[in-house]
């Protein structure tokens, strides 16, 4: 991998740019050069929102990309948006509880996810975005499952220790479903 | 070196300043900059310091002349309309001769515009921008790294030449994270006795910090020692950097801060497809770095000028190329960001 370019998005309060906080903080924790670049409009909850992240080994130029090598798209207004930027032979993983098929998906590895019933099933259903890092980290292999769960281990194994364990269990369920 | 830590470029330069011994801040919130205010609204009551939420852009600036005159480091940021508002009392502090950091988190304009990063504020930035016969050092950053290492530098700047000093960031560098380190100390406080109120340096000495000078004579003389200053600082603070430069590029490509990090991306993607373009970046863009640009454009076919608006840099750009060759535009409003994509076209097309 020398520079992966990944968008998500969703509506707000789906958590899609914590799923970009924590690939570019593993990223850093790993010595590769990231970016992290959030759509800072007038958002709000409800409204959309979404996170350009890059990882590479070379310094980052532009943090703003045109083709995305990785979509992830939380809802259906993400994917229809975003799905034509994807590259041909790029990566799209949807919350399928939320989005049908992109247009391009015969030119893309498609990847529906039901996150929010996955969520659901492991009792927290704000942990879908969570069960995404699962599914993104174990089809990219952009950063190392490990290094994203040292980061939230350190956030969250004092304040915290229940999430933590909900957080890890959905990251390896979305992992699991993809595998 | 401290560990490396993800943050906004707005959290870095404000972490930076506390970090140079900043104690006073005052400032009005405003997007895309209200991480920093927010940011030292947490921060600085935890170091002691002097946190305060002025009723207005124009109040800050005079408070922040207010610190100054009393010798502490002091900082203020805003986003371009702020900025504008903040333009009388920048005049006054620079007249005044006090050392003063003021951050520039620009947004799209003019008018209200809107909060998406925009290099608009060049003019302003780098001719006074208030009324009178003054300039204040500006410093552009491109990194997040570099707009934190730029709080403590822009302190340094103040203090040795006794002047305002403003960072021109735009609200990409606001909102971006990006790995930031900070190292264990930056360089002290100069000794504020020469410029401060109540530093007496002999028993009779009145320090007056004073930018009313009605004697037409005394004026003219506060102006020129003014400028002898700012010869003192073209002298001596002129940054830039030069990327590629070693290739045998027919085109120079001149951009600076978000504008020039997307440039560098275009020459890397050029350098793949043999095509070869040399980059040089201002860093102060005043004092503006003209005769680096003029030594760079040396034997080129052509220089484009890259910024998010609608031409402002290349009139310095025209400047220090002097007719030597042509000096193109590729530029943007509105705050819409170039892709390296759209850069790389772009120079193909000029120079095809």
């Amino acid at each position: 991998m020398a520079t992966i370019r990944i968008l998500c998005a969703g509506f707000g309060g789906q958590g899609a740019l914590l799923i970009g906080k924590l690939v570019a903080e593993a990223g850093m924790a790993e010595g590769k050069h990231v970016t992290w670049l959030p759509s800072y409009g007038p958002e709000m909850r409800g409204g959309t929102a979404n996170v350009m992240v890059v990882v590479s080994d070379k310094p980052v130029g532009s943090p703003i990309f045109s083709k995305l090598d990785v979509l992830v798209a939380l809802n259906q207004p993400s994917l229809d948006k975003f799905a034509p930027d994807t590259k041909d032979g790029g990566i799209i993983i949807t919350n399928s509880d939320l989005c049908g098929e992109p247009a391009n998906a015969d030119k893309v590895k498609l990847s529906p996810v039901p996150l929010t019933k996955i969520a659901e099933e492991i009792g927290n259903v704000k942990a879908a975005n969570m069960v995404g890092v699962g599914a993104l980290l174990a089809l990219t292999n952009c950063v190392a499952r490990k290094s994203v769960e040292d980061y939230l281990s350190g956030m969250m194994k004092e304040k915290n220790p229940a999430l933590l364990d909900t957080n890890l269990l959905a990251i390896e369920k979305g992992a699991a479903y993809v595998a | 070196m401290g560990k490396k830590v993800l943050m906004k470029g707005n959290e870095a330069v404000a972490e930076a300043a506390i970090l140079a011994g900043c104690r006073h801040y005052f400032a009005y919130p405003i997007t895309p900059q209200s991480e920093l205010i927010e940011y030292m609204a947490k921060k600085m009551p935890l170091v002691g310091g002097t946190f305060l939420q002025a009723e207005s852009e124009v109040a800050a600036i005079n408070m922040v002349l207010g610190a100054a005159a009393c010798g502490v480091r002091v900082m203020t940021s805003s986003s371009s309309p702020g900025i504008s508002l903040k333009q009388e009392g920048i005049s006054y502090i620079a007249a005044s001769r006090l050392p003063a950091v003021i951050v520039n988190v620009s947004r799209g304009g003019p008018g209200l515009g809107n909060i998406a990063p925009m290099q608009c504020d060049y003019f302003q930035a780098t001719r006074g921008g208030g009324h009178g016969d003054y300039y204040t050092p500006v410093l552009s950053p491109s990194t997040v790294q570099e707009f934190a290492d730029m709080a403590p530098l822009a302190f340094e700047i103040a203090e040795r030449y006794l002047t305002p000093v403003l960072i021109l960031g735009d609200g990409m560098l606001g909102q971006m994270m990006e790995p930031v380190e900070f190292p264990d100390s930056y360089p002290p406080q100069l000794d504020p006795s020469s410029w401060a109120l109540g530093a007496r340096r002999t028993p009779d000495d009145r320090h007056i910090i004073n930018s009313l000078f009605i004697d037409p004579y005394v004026l003219k003389e506060k102006t020129e020692i003014l400028f002898e200053v700012y010869d003192e600082i073209k002298k001596n603070e002129i940054r830039y950097e030069t990327y590629n430069m070693d290739s045998n590029a027919k085109t120079l490509v001149v951009a600076h801060g978000t504008a020039a990090r997307v440039a560098k991306s275009a020459v890397d993607a050029l350098k793949e497809e043999g095509v070869e373009v040399a980059l040089i970046r201002p860093i102060t863009l005043w004092p503006y770095p003209y005769d680096a640009v003029a030594e760079a454009a040396k034997g080129k076919d052509k220089v484009i000028t890259i910024e998010l608006n609608m031409g402002q840099m290349v009139e310095d750009v025209k400047l220090a190329v002097c007719g030597e060759c042509p000096v193109d535009f590729i530029g943007k409003a509105g705050g819409v960001v170039f892709t390296p994509e759209e850069i790389v076209s772009l120079i193909r097309e000029k120079i095809s």
